[in-house]
């Protein structure tokens, strides 16, 4: 929980300075991080806003990046079975990865702990931090100290997720997959990098199941 | 630069990006309930996804396509990814992972 915060809290900071440097007013750049809460769409979305890119493009890429939560839930769905309609609106409006990731580490490790107490708890925090590096980053703006490699957390912990998560030869494919054609599609127009690498990475891993099976 | 005049235009972004957002948010979590059961072969598929999601998030931070195709590659991300790795896979503790991550980032940054 600490680490995710330490790297979530910097990367809405960065987020944050993004969206106002990019012209956004601080009531929009809020706005964006409360209803959209999803910081590579944020950044890919002010990033095309500030190139002027047209307004289907810019919505497409912000829902092309998103369109990870789709696969988030359906990971997590079955760690959920059968939940009133309300928990179920508490746990897709708090979905972000580092929480999905921290979630089913965690409900793996510990059959027996409450699953939606815990979810909540971790989620709240999450997002609680995650609003308020938006507002440092929105107050600083464009100041924020290049010094540090605050931004370089976020992968770490994406590898400290993804290592426990390689299991056996289809997971190591997956990962290998994933992160080789998000690497070689980071050009791909509307942004579609990594749901192409993640697709591909599944395929793969699946291939390999079916061949090993 | 956004100008002043596409105010409503940034809302209307944020609404539907947002929209869209929380209806993949959404989307599985109710539609497994109309499901009796998850076909074994779904959660099997399903397992694959958090690792090809992590890896297609750290490695182009790590490795970014400018620096692969420049032959370029930055020693100290390579280095601190590879520590914090190896840190990963004995402890499979995030504290010590970033932590070692970082040191070794701005240690070999600072040599």
């Amino acid at each position: 929980m600490v680490p995710l915060l330490v790297g979530l809290a910097p990367f809405g900071l960065v987020v944050g300075a993004a969206m106002v440097s990019s012209g956004l007013s601080v009531t929009q750049a809020l706005g964006m991080s409360v209803l959209v809460y999803g910081g590579a769409s944020q950044l890919a979305v002010v990033d095309l806003l500030g190139r002027d890119a047209p307004f289907l493009i810019v919505a497409a890429t912000g829902l092309i990046v998103n369109l990870r939560f789709a696969m988030l839930s359906a990971s997590i769905a079955p760690y959920f079975r059968r939940l009133p309609t309300a928990w179920r609106w508490v746990v897709g409006v708090l979905l972000v990865d580092v929480l999905y990731a921290l979630s089913i580490t965690t409900f793996e490790r510990e059959a027996d702990i409450d699953r939606r107490w815990y979810y909540l708890g971790a989620g709240v925090v999450l997002w609680l931090g995650w609003q308020a590096g938006t507002v440092v980053g929105v107050v600083l703006g464009a100041n924020v100290p290049e010094g540090v490699p605050f931004e370089f957390v976020v992968p770490l912990i994406f590898v400290g997720l993804l290592v426990p998560a390689i299991e056996d030869v289809p997971t190591l494919l997956a990962a290998g997959v994933g992160g080789t054609v998000a690497v070689a599609g980071a050009n791909l127009p509307l942004n579609a990098g990594l749901l192409v690498a993640a697709a591909c990475g599944v395929g793969a891993a699946l291939l390999a199941d079916r061949g090993v099976a | 630069m956004v100008s002043s005049g596409q105010d409503t235009l940034i809302w209307v972004l944020v609404a539907v990006v947002g929209a869209g957002t929380l209806a993949f948010r959404l989307s599985f979590l109710f539609l497994f309930e109309r499901l009796d059961t998850v076909p074994p072969r779904v959660e099997r598929a399903l397992s694959f996804v958090p690792p090809a999601v992590f890896a297609a998030i750290a490695l182009p931070s790590v490795l970014p396509l400018e620096a692969v195709l420049a032959l370029s590659p930055d020693p100290a991300r390579l280095l601190a990814v590879v520590a914090a790795g190896v840190v990963a896979r004995r402890t499979e503790n995030l504290v010590a992972t970033v932590v070692v991550g970082m040191g070794v980032l701005l240690a070999v940054r600072a040599v």
